[in-house]
């Protein structure tokens, strides 16, 4: 069965989603979207550094949007335009990234791969680390799920309450480095806050807790991996992209769907 | 002895914003710290949480002592869709005996099901207030708990404080601003300013010239007849408006 490339292809796709779907919830509770944008920004410089050295491209990537996710949490507070700085480091990374690989001798690499991801050619050993990845942060998630909903509610209560903000909010850059490195395949480095943001923003005006945002959510993600892998397939379109439509469709049909709800309320 | 800070100093970058705090809180008492605006209250409540960066000085909390703390607001981002309900059992312990008396104490119970971002301030209180309630607390920490409340609100607030201390024996920390009701609800008033100006019991306070120099000699009719003499200055004469 897995032999198939569109059900390696499909199930890469599913694993991704499962994972960056309830995380993107976070990321949108805490206005993370910039941070999270920088992570993943910064992922290309790590993989032009691993093709350069040629390492493993994962661990390259998962290197550096691990290094920018905990400096940048770090930092967090200290500075006043804080978005623009994210914004600066980020794409100083990106952009670094692809100047380098420019620079490196030999066969000419397909940086769009990187870029908006190549899901179609996802191996057994790729399936193996989307999923191990996925795993890492569902379960990061639901032990840590409580102390992260209080301290995104208020820093002061969780510490009250015995927490301490900080450790917490570090199970989130765990997890955003580990998303993003697992997600370049599948979406890209452009387009996995994507996968992130949108299936989260979708659930929202159609639901009453955080936990039932976090469900929906994970159902839009794989609904949205599913139905953009083949309509990639059907209209020979690109993958990752195609993912992020079907998403953005989603979105608008829950806005829509949340203004009748709220209307026939009123 | 439940709270025992001695020396305590907090700086944010180059801002003393606390200088050379002292307190210690016993079991079943009411103190509350009163001062003007910008003079440390809610960065002392801080300290005491930790979540403020302590630069000298000690917070010593007897072991295993359950806080309950009530903030001065709560800012829910409205992508969080989160019931009363949900909220008040994000605790660390579910506690259901806790839930209800909290809920029944507070008259939180026909709101469980609504958005927290729906509430109004006096609700958004009483949610508040029912949360720090709910794990049976020995220390409760209300920081402006009466904000957002009407008179007759502010007066049952009070009044629902006094019985929380009876029944339960815990010692309460407050910040207000309801000067008036607070000198006739506390055992001991600390005025702070940076420093501690003054503290004692409330009749202490009232008239200490130190008191009177940040609240102005009009606040209480009773004590309206008064010579000032201030002895000290208030980090550098920044927020005296009568002084």
């Amino acid at each position: 069965m897995l032999d198939d490339f569109m059900v390696r292809a499909t199930l890469a796709g599913i694993g991704v989603t499962l994972a960056a779907a309830p995380l993107g919830c976070f990321i949108v509770w805490r206005r993370m979207a910039y941070f999270g944008e920088a992570t993943a920004h910064s992922a290309m410089l790590g993989i032009a550094l691993s093709l350069s050295f040629e390492a493993p491209v994962f661990a390259g990537a998962i290197l550096l949007s691990l290094i920018m996710a905990s400096v940048v949490s770090l930092t967090q507070g200290r500075s006043f335009y804080f978005d623009t700085l994210l914004g600066v480091v980020g794409h100083m990374s990106l952009a670094a990234g692809l100047v380098i690989v420019s620079f490196i001798p030999g066969v000419r690499i397909d940086l769009m791969a990187y870029l908006i991801g190549d899901i179609l050619a996802v191996s057994q050993m790729d399936l193996l680390l989307i999923w191990s990845g996925a795993i890492i942060i569902l379960s990061l998630l639901i032990w840590r799920w409580s102390p992260l909903l209080l301290v995104t509610l208020n820093e002061d209560l969780a510490s009250a309450n015995g927490y301490n903000p900080k450790r917490e909010s570090f199970v989130l850059t765990i997890a955003l480095a580990i998303v993003v490195a697992v997600g370049i395949k599948v979406v890209g480095v452009l387009l996995i806050v994507a996968m992130l943001i949108i299936p989260a923003a979708s659930a929202r005006s159609l639901v009453s807790t955080p936990e039932g945002m976090g469900l929906l959510a994970s159902l839009v993600g794989v609904m949205s991996a599913i139905l953009g892998l083949n309509s990639a397939y059907f209209f020979d379109t690109p993958t990752g992209p195609s993912i992020v439509c079907v998403a953005s469709t989603f979105f608008i049909a829950s806005l829509l769907i949340g203004m009748l709800i709220g209307r026939r309320q009123s | 002895m439940l709270i025992e800070v001695t020396n305590l100093s907090v700086r944010y970058g180059r801002n003393t914003v606390l200088n050379n705090i002292h307190l210690s809180l016993r079991k079943g008492e009411i103190v509350t710290i009163v001062g003007p605006n910008g003079s440390g209250k809610t960065t002392f409540f801080k300290a005491l949480i930790g979540t403020a960066p302590i630069t000298s000085g000690k917070v010593k909390i007897k072991k295993n002592v359950k806080l309950g703390y009530v903030p001065q607001h709560l800012n829910i981002d409205r992508s969080l869709p989160i019931t009363v309900e949900r909220f008040l059992n994000l605790a660390r312990r579910k506690n259901e005996k806790g839930f209800k008396k909290a809920t029944d104490i507070v008259g939180t119970s026909n709101l469980l099901n609504f958005q927290i971002s729906n509430l109004s301030g006096g609700e958004m209180q009483r949610v508040l207030l029912a949360r720090a309630l709910m794990n049976e607390p020995e220390v409760l920490l209300l920081d402006e708990a009466t904000r957002g409340l009407d008179q007759p609100g502010t007066a049952s607030f009070y009044q629902k404080i006094e019985t929380i201390r009876e029944t339960t024996g815990c010692a309460i920390l407050m910040i207000s601003h309801d000067l008036h009701v607070v000198m006739g609800a506390s055992d001991r008033v600390i005025c702070l300013n940076g420093h501690i100006c003054c503290e004692g019991t409330p009749k202490t306070v009232a008239t200490s010239p130190e008191y009177k120099a940040l609240f102005g000699s009009d606040v209480d009719g009773t004590f309206a007849l008064y010579r000032h003499t201030h002895n000290h200055d208030h980090m550098g004469g920044k927020n005296i408006n009568n002084a």
